[in-house]
């Protein structure tokens, strides 16, 4: 890989802490056959590539070492559209309250 | 770089690692073979109503409004028999500086990690207690360290959770997201022994004393509004120190004739260790995955003895249905004008239902509520509930069923709690209780005595109990 990235920079490591099947006896299957894995944040150590073995320096202060696989990772959680199933119920309970003479 | 120690070795270490952790003997404590003295573990903290405000109105937490719910109440009693339906209050915790109540939670744990010179907290949650302590240790200028169990095997984060990634880490905490299972503790004991921070568990005596202010404020505020006591207090019930901690708060406040209630979103039948079940919950606390086995056995926490004993304080137990609480969410916000997250609505919607019973001069208060934001609100959750495969749909909300079908109620009159039977509760605290035990060693009196005060029953029901499985377990 030629592109670097730089020592310094905002990124996120990966590691497996618990191989599939290697997982606390009491977890159901589906789990038991998936890896425990981590994601961590934190400041690139020395300047590197993607999947390249890494340390990076937590906002804690930590070095942790993992599987670089992110730069500068976005937060992408939202809202997404709006729920029809939720749109109507505003306009119905108005309406209740209207029909009883309440509302205060 | 953690150190690499096997599963069974840290486990192993598990005793020490805390006892270093959290700075509290728990042995001093213990009084026969099951018992301890509860009321001393929380006592000796120093920790008195006067001494929490005082902590926690240093970083602004507390002294959140009360606010009437007029037009609920007013939808309640178009609903309700002539004469019935109760004036319901809703304390507004979402003003706390981080957002929620677990504040209020956080507040005295890092005050005291401070105080016993720790540099650092760490927390295992993936809620907004993770927030909640990474904004006071911003504030104690504290290192922070939050573990969160955050994505499924495909990656896919809970969004919620990933919302709560996104604020710890804009307090400045380090955030370990992990993917799904119970082992998550392993992590959680890794960090503990390689840092030596400080435990901020949400089940210390510091979590929970530090709720009592909010039981005792809200007495106040009542009082000062209505002149009277409340008549019933709803608390959403996860791993039991909310209502816990609030029903301490009520006793001190001398709101002695106050019912509590508890409150969870019911998700039977979904696996809370389930890779697969893990982004078809819809909710990430406040439901019957965390309640039920923490009400029925409280000593499964991260400290050795849990400062939650949620069993103790329980006047009632109900669940609601997600659709349900959903619904509710969206009421709050079109008719009181109040747009508030989705876990503190849960006892909302059972206030709704139970505020139908009671007398129109009765007071219910919904003892909390929460920030809303991406990721963390309904239209969120559900949008990621279509994605999972789980149907989305109005109708009865009988036929809701978690992990496979969201049914938002038609009809505000479809909204009905159900009743956890407490008698099958206290006899499976009981029983597991007993398993916990080993063989052979009798149980003393204070042992009784102290399952009795557990349960809020008596030493011959108690007994009756154990004499039952004896017989079963021969």
């Amino acid at each position: 890989m030629a592109e670097y990235i730089k020592k310094g920079t905002w990124v996120e490591i990966h590691r497996i802490v618990l191989a599939g099947g290697q997982r606390a006896p009491q977890v159901p299957v589906e789990t038991q056959q998936v890896p425990l894995e981590m994601r961590v944040k934190g400041f690139l150590a020395q300047r590197a590539s993607l999947g390249d073995e890494v340390e990076i320096v937590t906002s804690a202060g930590r070095r942790l070492r993992g599987m670089l696989t992110d730069v500068n990772p976005a937060y992408t959680h939202n809202f997404g559209s709006p729920v029809p199933e939720l749109l109507m119920i505003g306009r119905e309970v108005r309406t209740i309250l209207g029909e009883t003479g309440g509302g205060g | 770089m953690t150190a690499v120690l096997s599963y069974e070795a840290i486990l192993a270490d598990r005793d020490a690692i805390m006892r270093a952790s959290v700075g509290i003997d728990y042995q001093h404590y213990v009084t026969g073979v099951l018992a301890f003295d509860y009321e001393r573990l929380l006592a000796d903290t120093g920790y008195d109503i006067p001494r929490t405000q005082a902590v926690q109105s240093r970083t602004g937490v507390g002294n959140t409004p009360l606010i009437e719910l007029h037009h609920i109440t007013s939808l309640v009693r178009s609903l309700a028999a002539p004469g019935k339906g109760a004036r319901i209050f809703v304390k507004d915790e979402a003003a706390n500086p981080s957002g929620s109540f677990k504040d209020r939670r956080a507040s005295l744990s890092v005050h005291e990690a401070k105080r016993r010179g720790y540099e650092g907290v760490v927390a295992a949650t993936s809620g907004n207690y993770g927030a909640a302590v990474a904004s006071q240790a911003a504030k104690a200028g504290m290192r922070c360290i939050v573990v969160q169990e955050a994505f499924d095997s495909q990656g896919i984060a809970q969004p919620e959770i990933a919302e709560k990634t996104r604020a710890c880490e804009a307090y400045g905490a380090e955030v370990i997201r992990l993917s799904v299972g119970p082992e998550l503790f392993y992590m959680f004991l890794c960090v503990l022994k390689e840092t030596g921070f400080f435990n901020a568990s949400l089940y210390t005596p510091y979590s929970i004393l530090g709720i009592e202010t909010l039981g005792y404020e809200l007495v106040g505020q009542v009082q000062e509004q209505t002149g009277c006591y409340p008549d019933l207090v709803i608390a959403t019930h996860a791993g039991g120190g909310n209502v816990t901690g609030t029903a301490r708060g009520l006793h001190k406040a001398g709101a002695i004739g106050t019912k509590v209630v508890a409150a969870s979103v019911d998700l039977a039948g979904l696996h809370m260790a389930s890779d697969r079940d893990f982004n078809r919950k819809s909710f990430t606390t406040g439901h019957t995955g965390f309640s039920m086995p923490f009400t029925t056995w409280p000593d499964r926490a991260d400290v050795p003895r849990n400062a939650a004993r949620p069993l103790r304080y329980i006047d009632r137990f109900v669940t609601v249905t997600q659709g349900e609480v959903f619904y509710m969410t969206q009421v709050l916000a079109e008719l009181e004008g109040l747009e508030r997250g989705p876990a503190g609505n849960t006892s909302l919607a059972a206030a709704f239902s139970m505020a139908q019973g009671l007398d129109a001069d009765q007071i219910v208060v919904i003892q909390e509520t929460e920030y809303t934001g991406a990721g963390k609100h309904p239209i969120a959750q559900l949008n990621l509930a279509k994605q999972m495969g789980v149907e989305v749909r109005r109708g009865d909300p009988r036929e809701n069923k978690p992990g496979q079908r969201i049914v938002i109620p038609e009809h505000p009159s479809q909204i009905a709690v159900l009743d956890v039977d407490l008698d099958h509760v206290r006899s499976s605290y009981v029983r597991h209780a007993l398993q916990s035990t080993h063989a052979e060693q009798p149980l003393s009196e204070i042992d009784l005595d102290f399952l009795a005060a557990e349960t809020r029953s008596s030493r011959n029901y108690v007994e009756e109990i154990a004499n039952e499985w004896h017989r079963t377990t021969g």
